[in-house]
């Protein structure tokens, strides 16, 4: 390994471990924060259980919403949007961005010899990874309580267990995402070195993400024509992508078509976000600092 | 070759200028009236490597836009300069692990974290190694008397301790370059004096090139020989400390103390009085008229003492800052003028109104 890829290593790790460590300072409150996050899952569960009750009155019960979802899928769905979203959601990013624009801490990138996007990466991973350690437990104990969901959706006839190649996609869309919500959010931070407020934006940002991701129902859910224009957006890669993978929900013939499309879009937020970068920098120290 | 030299630097900010009132911000929401700032007008300046130099002058000066400039943060409207061969704003790696800025007012530290976790980080960034490493936090910990304080967490620290915490950051690179705007900022006496003492050795010891802004006349005297004023964008002295007293000294207080039963009365002949504390009356007389007027009171009076004294610097220096504001205010009213020619009546009122408004700001001067 050359000398200079090995000092850019020690430089990121040295970032993670300080990013980390701050993450693990204020303990109470990054438990509790954690904790709370798995409270709409049993509102999920409530409301769709009354949805099914009804739609099953008379049928006998089983009955598949957009020929898929049965109340032991939908529910499985949720599950997996929860761990989808522990990777993709990047709380506060954007934000902390514009913040950073607006107050001038952006300068101390521009003084010291070190690259933002990458330092905020690194603070990023830290994060998940604090995040990950403490919400482990619970996510075990949620989907061991939950169990009988998932093994109702397997058995169901024509579904199955997920193949090896199915649960690698998985995991592989779970990284991806983490990307993909880091870079996106990021390039939406961004914006603010050409307007300074951006709180509208982000808001506007997260009511579509929380729609279109599939973090608030499955896309089945939506008619034909919207579910085409969103399969061309990147946000379905957030949420919905994830789940439907391992659910079965895509087809086995296009599982490494969907991810290699998926890894497109990282690259183009990848590409974006370093050029509206260093073109937002050559606006700020032209017009402000 | 001189370290630093600028050359023609100048630096035009355009604001947003919004008239007061609601209809105002409506108006604003569709055409926007912008002001050109001229922070830094054509300035020239060359500083030889091993200098302490200090930049002095009021608020919006144009002290600390030098000093962005400098380190690369911003670029120039026009102008040109090099610090170390290096043109700051392309940003060069190379140069940005020879040089420092410091800035009084901004943290710079991880601000849950003690200070040696962001020591530990700048290491990295910088690639400083570790032996190296160790002995500069040493050598700095135990100048600045911080060395206790490593482990704590940054925002527990006082004001005067981040600072020293700050400092020691700036100066673990071994930068040759190091620009201070205001460190001293909001400190009290003794942690200010410390500062100072401090910086003076570390200047001393290392060679190091430092250019400093400060409000503070203390820390003028206390560091620096060569002192630059600056006052809307301007330079307006160059030169030594005791080089401006010379230059302003051209008056001189005068204090004579009547004897008693001696009216205070018709003093006023001899010059400008500039207080009355019977039986004292201080006179400010120019330094050709002090003798010839001193002979002519003790010819006409009874005086008991006499005390001959130069201005205070703080004095010297408001009266600099004050003639520069009043040149400006002509130089923008015959500016005005000349746009009022140009444009129709509306625009040239509103630029009439900005300008005494920012005016008046800068007659505030302490």
């Amino acid at each position: 390994m050359s000398v200079y890829v090995q000092a850019k290593l020690s430089t990121w790790w040295t970032i993670l471990r300080i990013a980390l460590e701050e993450r693990l300072v204020y303990r109470g409150d990054f438990a509790l924060g954690t904790l709370m996050r798995f409270l709409p899952i049993i509102t999920q569960i409530f409301l769709w259980s009354a949805i099914f009750a009804a739609v099953n009155v008379g049928s006998g019960g089983d009955q598949k919403i957009a020929g898929f979802y049965t109340i032991h899928t939908m529910i499985a769905y949720y599950l997996l949007t929860m761990v989808s979203r522990a990777f993709s959601s990047m709380p506060g990013l954007a934000s902390g961005v514009a913040l950073q624009v607006r107050n001038g801490e952006i300068k101390k990138f521009l003084i010291q010899p070190v690259d933002m996007v990458g330092f905020l990466l690194m603070g990023r991973i830290a994060h998940k990874l604090a995040y990950y350690s403490v919400a482990l437990l619970p996510f075990a104990l949620v989907f061991y309580l939950c169990g009988g969901y998932f093994s109702h959706h397997y058995a169901a006839p024509g579904v199955g267990a997920p193949s090896a190649q199915r649960i690698s996609v998985f995991i592989s869309s779970l990284l991806l995402g983490f990307m993909l919500g880091y870079f996106l959010e990021l390039c939406i931070g961004l914006i603010s070195f050409w307007f300074l407020e951006v709180t509208s934006l982000i808001f506007v940002y997260n009511l579509l993400t929380f729609f279109l991701s599939g973090h608030m129902f499955p896309l089945d859910l939506l008619p034909d024509s919207a579910r085409a224009i969103v399969d061309w957006m990147p946000l379905r890669y957030l949420a919905y992508f994830p789940a439907a993978v391992l659910l079965g929900r895509v087809g086995e013939d296009q599982l490494w078509t969907e991810l290699l499309l998926e890894a497109g879009w990282v690259l183009f937020f990848i590409v974006l976000s370093r050029w509206m970068f260093s073109r937002g920098v050559k606006r700020y120290s032209g017009y402000g600092g | 070759m001189a370290i630093i030299e600028i050359k023609g630097l100048s630096k035009v900010y355009r604001v947003y200028e919004k008239q007061e009132g609601l209809l105002a911000s409506l108006k604003g929401l569709f055409r926007r009236q912008y002001r050109e700032v001229h922070a830094v007008r054509e300035i020239d300046l060359e500083v030889e490597a091993g200098e302490f130099v200090a930049f002095l002058g009021p608020n919006g000066a144009g002290k600390t836009t030098t000093l962005k400039l400098l380190s690369g943060v911003i670029h120039p409207t026009a102008g040109t300069a090099t610090v170390m061969g290096h043109v700051p704003w392309k940003r060069d790696n190379r140069y940005r692990r020879k040089f420092a800025l410091v800035m009084g007012q901004k943290n710079q530290l991880w601000w849950d974290l003690p200070a040696q976790e962001s020591f530990r980080l700048h290491q990295q960034i910088y690639r400083i190694d570790e032996q190296q490493y160790d002995r500069t936090i040493d050598e700095l910990t135990s100048l600045l008397d911080v060395r206790k304080l490593l482990k704590q967490p940054v925002r527990e620290l006082s004001l005067g301790e981040r600072m020293k915490m700050e400092l020691t950051a700036a100066l673990l690179h071994n930068p040759e370059v190091l620009f201070l705007d205001e460190p001293t900022i909001g400190l009290d006496v003794v942690a200010q004096h410390n500062i100072q003492q401090f910086l003076k050795h570390y200047q001393q010891e290392r060679k190091i090139t430092i250019l400093l802004t400060s409000h503070y006349m203390k820390d003028v005297e206390a560091l620096c020989r060569r002192l630059v004023i600056v006052a809307n964008g301007r330079i307006h002295y160059d030169g030594s400390l005791g080089g401006i007293i010379e230059q302003a000294s051209t008056e001189r207080l005068v204090t004579v103390q009547l004897a008693d039963g001696e009216s205070i009365e018709g003093m006023e002949q001899y010059g400008q009085v500039e207080q009355i504390n019977p039986p004292q009356v201080t006179l400010r007389l120019t330094r050709d008229d002090v003798p010839g007027t001193l002979s002519r009171i003790l010819d006409q009076r009874r005086i008991v003492d006499v005390v001959v004294a130069e201005p205070p610097l703080e004095e010297v220096l408001k009266n600099v800052f004050t003639a520069v504001a009043k040149a400006d205010e002509a130089e923008a009213e015959a500016e005005a003028e000349a746009e009022a020619d140009r444009s129709d009546q509306s625009t040239s009122t509103s630029r009439t109104a900005a300008r005494s408004s920012r005016d008046s700001g800068g007659r505030q001067i302490p």
